[in-house]
């Protein structure tokens, strides 16, 4: 118990230098505002991967439709801070909110599917979200919402992935988790050995559009404006690349992943469709020659932790 | 003379409709053959359409071909595409996880799409109006010419269809493959081929189903396949996939469906109901309409 407190605090120390570095950075403009920017994305895109990564790598539940809860998310706080000048933290809480109920009432009846299926049903209820959004005409319909203040901040961005890769890393450790990877490993013999199954593929599914709500809510309040054409099926599979690419069940992977891919289409930013050729071939090369994914489904943390302290295994 | 008038109105908006819905069956028929025998939604199959739509217009335009040349041209291209795509991007993954095939179609899908805008860029193309513009006034219901064209070539190359799975080799054994392809090639079918036939032969009707589309709306462009595709697999589900039949009374079903929703509320929420009749279809009765569900083995 000690010990994990004090690897736990060691890994703390490292994120808060890393934080004062960028913060730095930024304040006396050594970092420029377009890698700010990048950063930021990065963060975001980082809370999008290793949510996603809880669903489709860990509990083995294909899902295409995590820019729908994004899209709740980004709606829900924006309505919170714009049209009931509401605070930010409020507004996190009510888009995490809403975006796991939904989630969670989104995976009663379709987590009942397997495989492809459920693939095409997630794609359907991202897609009914985002035609749902774009007929309201109190959130701005089909032009968006726009006159969203800028309240995301580094710090807040920063603090939130690393609250996000911590929870959802101490879920997978927990019995919980356990429980998820033997759905994703063989769901009847999961079930036979009495894991509720719909239990924890529910639990996986909801936490997972909880953070996804979070990073909508990050990504609204930085941006100025929420559109429904932000949340379509092709952003779904911008995070599906990046948690795919680093390694289905790998969370080094999926933050690795996060961070080349947004510098990667940061650089084609101007060329956006080679952004999705590559992308495209990307999915395709891994899947035939290393399907695990770059990282298959290893651990790189704990590994360089230990060596770090020149402990074994 | 009200009711009359909305009368009529239904009775147009299921012309309509039924004109739809046979392009979609053309679609659904594509994606269910495929499932049928590999168990992978193609993804790429809307891609597809797209592709046919794009030869039939460089056929006319550059090549001066009349329509249907120009459609049969289409059709043995996307055949050779649909192969070519099966060889290069599904074939080394028969044995992986089914997810990572369904990735990869994911890529593929991406791939024609955005290489077709790098190629041809994202601005739409006029086709030409090459189905003629004769308009038939039916006792106030409007039936045009295109319309009749499509639904005509849609049922011929149905009934095609049903004679080559019913009455040809390659249909036997395409069915012996997709009911059991281990016993099948113990019994000297090679699965390679039969999946290679059905590839070309669902891409040959998506090529048609494209080629009619772009002469019918007279503009294309290489995003249009989306939509329709995920449309057509909608389709496919509803009907019971892996089912011809059901692919396309699916089909119809569907396009009747859309036609009245966006003749009688909204067209903005067209897409909506297509997307809740996929969600309802799957949670109630996921082996679709024709279908018979069968537990899953051990």
């Amino acid at each position: 118990m000690n010990k994990m407190l004090k690897r736990d605090m060691f890994v703390l120390g490292i994120c808060a230098v890393l934080f004062a570095l960028f913060q730095l950075g930024f304040t006396f403009k050594i970092i420029g505002s377009f890698w700010q920017l990048n950063i930021i994305l990065v963060c975001i895109n980082i809370i999008l991967a290793v949510s996603l990564n809880l669903i489709n790598g860990y509990t083995g539940q294909f899902s295409l439709g995590h820019a729908g809860f994004m899209a709740i998310g980004a709606y829900v706080g924006a309505i919170c801070t714009v049209k009931l000048a509401l605070p930010l933290v409020v507004a996190l809480i009510a888009g995490a909110l809403f975006a796991g109920f939904v989630g969670l009432l989104i995976g009663l009846p379709t987590l009942r599917l397997k495989g492809d299926y459920l693939a095409i049903a997630t794609l359907g209820f991202g897609e009914i979200i985002r035609l749902t959004v774009l007929n309201i005409p109190y959130i701005g319909g089909a032009s968006g919402l726009t006159g969203i203040p800028r309240l995301t901040t580094f710090a807040w961005v920063f603090w939130l992935m690393i609250l996000t890769v911590f929870i959802i890393k101490n879920l997978i450790n927990s019995s919980a988790g356990r429980a998820c990877i033997a759905v994703r490993e063989n769901e009847i013999a999961a079930e036979a050995m009495g894991v509720n199954t719909t239990k924890y593929k529910v639990m996986a599914f909801t936490v997972g559009a909880v953070f996804a709500g979070i990073a909508g809510v990050l990504f609204a309040h930085y941006f100025y404006l929420v559109h429904p054409s932000s949340f379509t099926f092709m952003k779904s599979i911008d995070i599906l690349t990046i948690v795919v690419l680093g390694g289905l069940g790998s969370m080094a992977g999926s933050i690795i992943g996060a961070i080349v891919l947004t510098f990667v289409s940061a650089v084609l930013a101007s060329y956006a469709e080679w952004r999705m050729i590559i992308y495209a071939v990307l999915l395709i090369v891994v899947m035939i020659f290393r399907p695990q994914g770059l990282l298959g489904d290893k651990d790189l943390t704990e590994r360089i932790l230990n060596r770090l302290k020149g402990g074994k295994r | 003379m009200e009711s009359n008038s909305i009368v009529m109105q239904i009775v147009q908006q299921c012309v309509n409709g039924i004109m739809l819905g046979s392009i979609y069956a053309l679609l659904a028929l594509g994606y269910t053959m495929v499932y049928g025998i590999i168990r992978l939604i193609n993804f790429a199959h809307g891609d597809i359409f797209m592709v046919g739509a794009y030869v039939c217009f460089f056929a006319i335009t550059t090549f001066h071909l009349p329509f249907f040349a120009a459609l049969i041209v289409a059709m043995i291209l996307s055949a050779a595409l649909g192969v070519l795509i099966e060889k290069i991007a599904y074939k080394p993954l028969r044995n992986a996880p089914r997810i990572a095939v369904l990735i990869s179609a994911i890529g593929v899908s991406l791939l024609l799409e955005y290489g077709g805008v790098a190629l041809l860029t994202a601005q739409p193309r006029f086709f030409p109006p090459a189905l003629g513009e004769v308009i038939f006034d039916i006792g106030g219901i409007i039936i045009n010419g295109p319309q009749i064209i499509i639904l005509a070539v849609s049922v011929v190359l149905m009934i095609a269809l049903t004679y080559v799975i019913k009455f040809t080799t390659v249909g036997k054994a395409m069915r012996a493959v997709s009911f059991d392809a281990e016993a099948a090639s113990l019994m000297g079918i090679n699965p390679n081929r039969i999946i290679s036939a059905t590839f070309a032969i669902g891409s040959a009707l998506a090529a048609a189903a494209g080629g009619l589309i772009g002469a019918y709306y007279n503009s294309i462009d290489p995003l249009m396949g989306v939509m329709p595709g995920i449309k057509a697999f909608v389709a496919a589900v509803l009907g019971g996939i892996g089912i011809m039949p059901g692919a396309m009374l699916g089909g119809v079903i569907l396009g009747v469906v859309e036609s009245f929703v966006s003749g009688f509320w909204s067209s903005t929420y067209r897409d909506v109901v297509a997307f809740a009749i996929l969600i309802i279809i799957l949670i109630v009765k996921p082996a679709g309409l024709l279908g018979k569900y069968r537990g899953e083995k051990v």
